[in-house]
């Protein structure tokens, strides 16, 4: 950002006034303390994902590491060469807290890393709808009530149905539910966007029509695809965890969120609530803390809602 | 209104052959049964056999001719694993999944629209603002972790109810029903609730918002100075109001339960046809799977349907939009 350089004080009464977009946007954000906090969540919890490898107490990859004699142990219990197992251990004595952080890496790679691909591809789509207008926005619009009107666990079903199991399939099947979403809120803004007089100037300069869709309109699309897409990528979390819950999301040997609670399911009826209880709780607070920034988000980006 | 609704007819048909065509190849070429349903002993001929047998050799597009001719017929093939004809199976483990989903919009909206009312009426209260909040994790939480909770707290801590299956089931009209029974209603309790979740949080926002734009209306104003009683006001002439976008949305969303109910029926042992697909996906069993898909898919299009049918029947405002 290079607006953050930008407010030289020649004068401090209006070297106040003068703030930036961007500090700005930060000091509204920041006016919710729920907001602040589940920020800082997020920033954690990404944190933890990728630093798994370097904090975690024990790689629950590597099956040397494990001992079968630890398994199903109780939060806080020691294992047989002194490690102190926090949240209890899987039924192949598997640390659930190095479970529950490698499990994030899992979730959230795939739930980001879906939605940015969806991002993109539905972005592209309602751009060239709201540009192109007539027969193309049409049945591009069709097809996105079309799939829409379709719950997204149904269409996920369907494609891991018709593609079967697996970490690519889980992903393609989020792109083919969320793109719609995007498509859809890209067009509406572009729509607005396109009747602004920085776009007839730009017309008027006769820029080819690449450029004054994706230089000038684009970026003054953003701020509710950004919304939108904190949302989506909670969603998407959510729907690879159910996924995997099922059993048809990611392989046992790697274990998501989802699939850790459905590996502590069956130890649930007998007492041995922690399986299932803790990744749980990970999941529960990643999606909610994601859903709350893009709560505030929406509120400060909505310009509707500005007082 | 009459070349709408046979356009809209017309539309519905061809959006059902494109997704048997989908559902079909997608099926057919990806994954192969024969790996799945022979025993790995067995020689090449016993092969060539069962491969007959099971119509696999003839090319993809005659496989999907003799399938829509079928399917036309009420016939989708039988599935590899019980020997039974694949229409059968749903159908008897439908009956499961239909009382499932009605019961969650029964209490979808026997709980959600009092809130919602509540919540609407009384926005500032501690009350109101708990209910908003409680019906975001509502939204939010995904639904198996809340049916694993439920589990959890009801039926191991407490054992105040059973954890699995359908219970006790009594016949109505040749079929097995589980709410005729005390210990049906038990077993159903908390699946039903699990299910129905999001669709309370759903009915109460819907109905909170609707009374907080009706609130501040003339015709309010009108009733309340017409000295009617604060109750009649709200109960008669609000609700009448905002029961428009609700019964709506809970039609809708009476086929996104049937959906959904496939992570409640894992969840809870279910035996309904959402255990059904599972258990079919998970050993390729191919004509299951795609008689499952075409009986969703034709269930969501009629549904589409009729739900904007009673639009325009609930609605005069979107009948005269459809006449221009």
């Amino acid at each position: 950002m290079s607006a953050a350089a930008s407010p030289e004080p020649q004068d401090a009464v209006v070297a106040v006034k003068q703030e930036t977009p961007f500090a700005r946007f930060v000091s509204e954000y920041c006016e919710s303390p729920v907001a602040v906090v589940s920020f800082i969540a997020v920033v954690l919890i990404v944190g933890v994902a990728l630093l798994a490898p370097w904090i975690s107490p024990q790689n629950p990859y590597d099956l040397a590491q494990l001992d079968i004699m630890d398994g199903r142990l109780a939060p806080g219990a020691t294992s047989m060469d002194g490690m102190v197992f926090w949240l209890g251990t899987d039924d192949q004595g598997r640390d659930m807290l190095s479970g529950i952080m490698y499990g994030l890496r899992i979730s959230l790679g795939v739930g980001v890393g879906s939605a940015a691909i969806a991002c993109v591809i539905g972005t592209a789509l309602g751009l060239i709808a709201a540009f192109a207008g007539g027969k193309v926005d049409t049945s591009l619009m069709r097809l996105v009530d079309l799939q829409l009107s379709f719950p997204a666990i149904l269409v996920a079903l369907m494609i891991l149905a018709i593609l079967g199991k697996g970490v690519m399939n889980v992903m393609l099947a989020l792109v083919i539910v969320e793109w719609a979403r995007f498509a859809r809120t890209a067009r509406s803004a572009a729509l607005v966007e396109a009747r602004r007089e920085y776009m007839e100037a730009a017309q008027c300069l006769a820029l080819p029509k690449w450029r004054l869709v994706f230089r000038h309109m684009l970026p003054n699309c953003m701020p509710p695809i950004i919304v939108i897409g904190t949302i989506l990528v909670a969603r998407a979390i959510t729907l690879e965890a159910t996924l995997s819950f099922l059993g048809l999301g990611v392989p046992i040997t790697e274990p998501s969120l989802g699939l850790l609670i459905a590996n502590g399911y069956q130890y649930m009826l007998s007492g041995k609530y922690w399986i299932s209880f803790y990744p749980g709780i990970a999941l529960l607070v990643t999606i909610m803390a994601i859903n709350l920034v893009g709560d505030q988000l929406r509120d400060v980006l909505n310009p509707r809602l500005k007082r | 209104m009459t070349t709408w609704m046979l356009r809209r007819l017309i539309q519905a048909v061809f959006v059902m052959l494109a997704m048997t065509v989908i559902v079909f190849i997608g099926v057919n070429v990806i994954g192969d049964p024969v790996e799945i349903l022979i025993s790995p002993e067995a020689d090449q001929a016993e092969r060539a056999r069962a491969v007959i047998a099971l119509g696999l050799d003839k090319p993809l597009w005659e496989q999907y001719w003799r399938f829509l001719l079928g399917a036309v017929q009420g016939d989708l093939g039988r599935s590899f694993v019980f020997n039974e004809p694949a229409l059968k199976l749903i159908a008897q483990r439908m009956p499961a999944t239909l009382e499932l989903a009605l019961t969650a919009v029964l209490m979808s909206v026997v709980i959600g629209i009092p809130l919602g009312l509540y919540a609407g009426l009384k926005p500032d209260s501690i009350g109101g603002r708990l209910v908003m909040g409680a019906s975001i994790l509502g939204f939010s939480l995904p639904s198996f972790w809340i049916g694993l909770m439920l589990i959890m707290v009801f039926a191991v801590q407490l054992g105040w109810l059973p954890s699995t299956g359908r219970g006790q089931t009594a016949e109505l009209f040749g079929v097995q029903w589980s709410f005729l029974t005390r210990d049906g209603l038990a077993h159903m309790a908390m699946p039903a609730f699990n299910l129905a979740l999001g669709n309370i949080a759903l009915v109460l926002r819907l109905t909170r918002a609707g009374v907080r734009e009706n609130l501040p209306m003339d015709y309010v104003k009108f009733a309340r100075a017409k000295g009617l009683s604060p109750n009649r006001v709200v109960f008669v002439h609000v609700l009448k109001n905002i029961l428009i976008p609700i019964v709506t949305v809970v039609g809708l969303e009476i086929g996104g339960l049937i959906a959904f109910a496939v992570v409640t029926e894992s969840v809870f042992a279910w035996p309904g046809m959402g255990k059904l697909i599972i258990d079919s996906i998970n050993v390729l069993d191919r004509p299951v799977i795609v008689a499952y898909l075409m009986m969703i898919v034709v269930l969501f299009i009629v549904i589409n349907l009729l739900v904007d049918l009673l639009y325009t029947v609930l609605d005069p405002r979107v009948r005269l939009e459809t006449r221009e």
